[in-house]
């Protein structure tokens, strides 16, 4: 925030700003900082896509899984050990060589953290936020991502506390792989539907 | 509220960024602090996890506040502000010792009397059952109600007033709406309205799909 003295704006920046708000909750023992500070391990650590390729590659590899995950996927995710704030009601849908799903939070940045972590920045941009739900084809080739003319494009605006997973089509020529093997294959944007999953 | 965080569909902002496979989690070493304050300072703020409450702070900060640090400033100030609107920082408090911080002799102001909300969550998280059975019916043509809400609300401006169909009914949840506010939780059902792109965007739009999440109270019929 800036502030003005004597008609000269003066910014003091953020990163000084979060160290002072750390310091007047820690002095009066409003905050812990081991608490803090196991939040940021959490997130920048232990959650991230990950989590979301297992659950893809599963879901490639085991078709009862696979149906499970489309039918309840908090429940089938949750088989897995992902679950946590942000992740409360998961909803799997599928990529298929004609139908493509890509998710946005239009209103804020909602993404379901337990599968993919925390948001990468182009999903939290205006840009995309703004963009995808009125000209999604051509946001999605600015991303690099060309669709044929006949694909079906469904945009899931995460407005709830529901959240959206993208389990991507499974790309050709790995047929011959075991699951371990596709999980690196897996990628967060073909998880939010910008991108698709290519063969090794 | 029909507000900065409100931008669906929403022109101006140039192309987007297209993604990068190697972007950590926290691109600066402030972000990670700034993330785990927010939320904390939201559990304070509130009592407890509020979403819809910190939620609706984001969406009340001005442009600069809004923007100018990206994502995880705007969490940070979002934090600030429900400290501050309740009472366990004095305004101007963080920066005062911001400026401390940085060798500036700055007179801090006095710490005021907290002044929490009134909050008391029946169960964590926002899933709740409710006993009565759902309005709307999968495959029935609904409307997004035309309104203009002056506090809280999850139903987007860019669908108001537009024609969908229930595609899934989701289970009930708290509604953000009076949660935010803390005037209780009112649970509803969830839907997953289907719009088509020209319904929503005109007869020129590019063919789509778009799929919303509408709270019960947010949709009417259209008969």
């Amino acid at each position: 925030m800036t502030t003005t003295h004597g008609g000269q704006d003066e910014t003091v920046p953020v990163a000084l700003r979060t160290e002072a708000l750390e310091q007047l909750l820690t002095e009066r023992g409003l905050i812990d900082p081991k608490v803090m500070n196991g939040i940021i391990t959490e997130y920048e650590t232990n959650v991230g896509p990950l989590n979301g390729a297992k659950v893809v590659a599963k879901a490639w590899t085991d078709p009862d899984y696979r149906q499970r995950l489309l039918q309840d996927g908090t429940a089938a995710i949750k088989e897995l050990g992902f679950s946590g704030p942000q992740g409360e009601h998961i909803v799997v849908v599928e990529n298929t060589p004609t139908t493509h799903n890509l998710v946005v939070c239009t209103l804020c940045s909602c993404y379901p953290w337990p599968v993919l972590g925390l948001p990468p920045s182009w999903y939290k941009d205006p840009a995309y936020r703004a963009r995808v739900v009125r000209e999604p084809r051509t946001v999605l080739s600015e991303m690099g991502l060309e669709l044929d003319d006949d694909v079906q494009i469904t945009v899931r605006d995460s407005t709830s506390e529901v959240r959206w997973l993208v389990l991507p089509e499974r790309p050709a020529g790995t047929e011959h792989l075991a699951e371990e093997e596709l999980v690196p294959l897996v990628t967060r944007d073909a998880m939010v539907g910008v991108a698709k999953v290519e063969a090794p | 509220m029909d507000g900065i965080a409100d931008m669906g569909g929403t022109q101006g902002w140039g192309p987007v960024h297209p993604p990068r496979p190697d972007e950590p989690v926290f691109a600066e070493d402030w972000q990670r602090k700034a993330f785990a304050l927010a939320i904390l300072s939201s559990r304070l703020a509130c009592g407890g996890v509020n979403t819809d409450a910190f939620r609706h702070a984001l969406e009340r900060l001005d442009r600069a506040a809004y923007f100018d640090d990206g994502y995880f400033g705007r969490w940070f100030n979002g934090g600030e502000l429900m400290l501050t609107e309740r009472s366990i920082l004095a305004p101007g408090a963080i920066e005062a010792r911001a400026r401390s911080l940085r060798g500036e002799h700055v007179e801090e102001p006095p710490i005021p009397e907290p002044a929490r909300p009134h909050y008391a969550p029946t169960a964590e998280g926002s899933l709740r059952s409710v006993d009565t059975a759902p309005a709307f019916a999968v495959g029935e043509r609904v409307r997004a109600k035309n309104v203009s809400v002056p506090g809280h609300t999850r139903l987007p401006g860019y669908v108001r007033g537009h024609i969908g169909v229930v595609d899934v009914i989701q289970p009930a949840h708290v509604l953000p709406d009076t949660n935010a506010h803390f005037l209780g939780e009112n649970p509803q059902y969830v839907y997953t309205v289907r719009f088509d792109s020209r319904e929503v965007w005109g007869a020129d739009a590019e063919r789509f799909a778009l799929t919303v999440e509408m709270y019960e109270s947010y949709l009417e019929t259209t008969a």
